[in-house]
C-alpha cells in the first residue's frame, strides 16, 4: 500500500524539512505546551498572539515583497462565510477543550505529551474522517454558493497596496505594543 | 549558554523565524504552511486499510487523495523538529495530564483523554469545514491578506476563548 518510492521526492523533502523548523520553532516558543496555549484562550498569557501576530506582519512583508518581484503567487484558500464562521467556531470550541490546535498538537506529541499523541491525534483524523464522509450531502448550499469574491483585503481599496500594507503592518505593531502594555 | 539549549525563546523571535520559513516555503515549495489537509490523508489512508476501494469513490478523498504529500511529511517534520527542540533544553517529558489540567481537575487522566478526543473531533471537523487550521488560515492565510483567513483566525480565537472560559 505504501511504496516507499512514491513519497520520497524533491517536493516531499522540502516539506519535511519546512515541518523539521516549524517544529523546533513552535516548541522553543513555548506554543507546544497545554499550559501556554490555554492559557491564552483563558486571555492570561499572550505568547501565541505574539507569535502569531508577529510571523503574519514578517510573512505579509516577505509575501508581498517576492510577489512585486513576480517570484511567487498568492494562493488564498476559498471559502463562503457561512462555512468558515461555522466551521472556525467548532474548530475553536474543539481547540478550548483540546487545548491544542493541529500543528500545536503534533508539536506536542514531539514533546511527549501522551494526551496529544493517544486522544488529539485520532480524534482529529476522526473529525476529518466524518466531515469528508458527509461532505458531499451540503458541499452545494455550504461551500459553492455565495463564494467570497474579493478574497484579498487588498481589492477592497483602490489605492497602492503598498499603503495598505505599510498600514496593516502599523496596525499589528500597534496591537503588539499594547499587548505587552497589558502583560 | 547556546541558544538551542535555551527553553523558551521571545515570542517575537519565533513570530520572525516562522514568518521567514513561511517566506522560504512559498519560494521552495510553491505553497504555503499547513497542517490539517494531512489529518484527512491520514483518515483517507485509515479508511482505506478498512473499507479499502470505497475510499477513491468519495468526493473528499478525491480532492485530497489519501497520499503521502509534502504536507504529510510536514507534519512528520514538526514532531522531529518539536522533539529535538525539547531534548536540546532538557523540556522532553513523557505525560498524559498537564499541569494547569491538575491544578484545576487533578490527575485524572482518563478525564484529559476523553476531553482531548472531544476537542479532537472539533477541531478535525472544524478545520476541514472552514478549510484550513490555525497554521493554514491563521497565519499563512493571513499574511496573504485573504479575507476567509482573517475571518477563520477570529472564529478559531472566539471559540476557543468560549469553551476554554467553560471548561475552566
Amino acid at each position: 500500500m505504501f511504496k516507499i518510492k512514491s513519497f520520497i521526492n524533491k517536493h516531499n523533502i522540502y516539506g519535511l524539512l519546512t515541518g523539521l523548523f516549524f517544529g523546533f520553532l513552535l516548541q522553543k516558543g513555548g506554543i507546544t505546551d497545554y499550559d501556554v496555549l490555554v492559557g491564552q484562550l483563558l486571555l492570561e498569557d499572550f505568547t501565541v498572539f505574539k507569535v502569531i501576530l508577529t510571523a503574519i506582519l514578517t510573512g505579509m512583508i516577505g509575501v508581498y515583497f517576492m510577489k512585486s518581484f513576480r517570484l511567487i503567487e498568492i494562493n488564498l484558500k476559498p471559502g463562503t462565510l457561512i462555512s468558515i464562521i461555522t466551521g472556525g467556531l467548532i474548530f475553536g470550541f474543539g481547540f478550548g477543550l483540546l487545548g491544542y490546535c493541529p500543528g500545536t498538537l503534533v508539536g506536542a506529541v514531539g514533546t511527549g505529551s501522551l494526551d496529544a499523541l493517544i486522544a488529539g491525534v485520532p480524534g482529529i483524523i476522526i473529525g476529518a474522517g466524518i466531515f469528508a464522509n458527509i461532505y458531499p450531502k451540503f458541499k452545494n448550499s455550504f461551500f459553492e454558493k455565495n463564494q467570497i469574491k474579493k478574497n484579498n483585503i487588498l481589492d477592497y481599496f483602490s489605492v497602492k497596496p503598498i499603503l495598505i500594507i505599510f498600514i496593516a503592518l502599523v496596525v499589528m505593531v500597534t496591537t503588539l505594543i499594547l499587548l505587552e502594555l497589558i502583560g | 549558554m547556546n541558544i538551542f539549549s535555551l527553553t523558551r525563546w521571545s515570542p517575537y523571535l519565533v513570530g520572525i523565524f516562522i514568518g521567514v520559513l513561511s517566506w522560504l516555503s512559498f519560494l521552495i515549495s510553491k505553497r504555503p504552511i499547513g497542517v490539517s489537509t494531512a489529518f484527512v490523508r491520514l483518515s483517507g489512508m485509515i479508511e482505506k486499510i478498512f473499507i479499502n476501494n470505497e475510499v477513491e469513490k468519495k468526493e473528499y478523498y478525491k480532492k485530497y487523495e489519501p497520499i503521502v504529500d509534502w504536507e504529510v511529511m510536514l507534519v512528520i517534520g514538526v514532531i522531529f523538529g518539536s522533539f529535538v527542540s525539547a531534548l536540546l533544553s532538557g523540556n522532553f517529558e513523557i505525560k498524559i495530564v498537564p499541569e494547569l489540567w491538575i491544578v484545576n481537575f487533578g490527575n485524572t487522566p482518563i478525564f484529559r483523554l476523553i476531553i482531548s478526543l472531544i476537542g479532537g473531533i472539533f477541531v478535525g471537523f472544524g478545520a476541514r469545514m472552514a478549510g484550513g487550521c490555525t497554521s493554514g488560515h491563521g497565519i499563512s492565510g493571513t499574511m496573504q491578506l485573504a479575507v476567509t483567513s482573517w475571518v477563520a483566525l477570529f472564529s478559531f480565537f472566539i471559540g476557543g476563548i468560549i469553551s476554554a472560559h467553560l471548561l475552566f
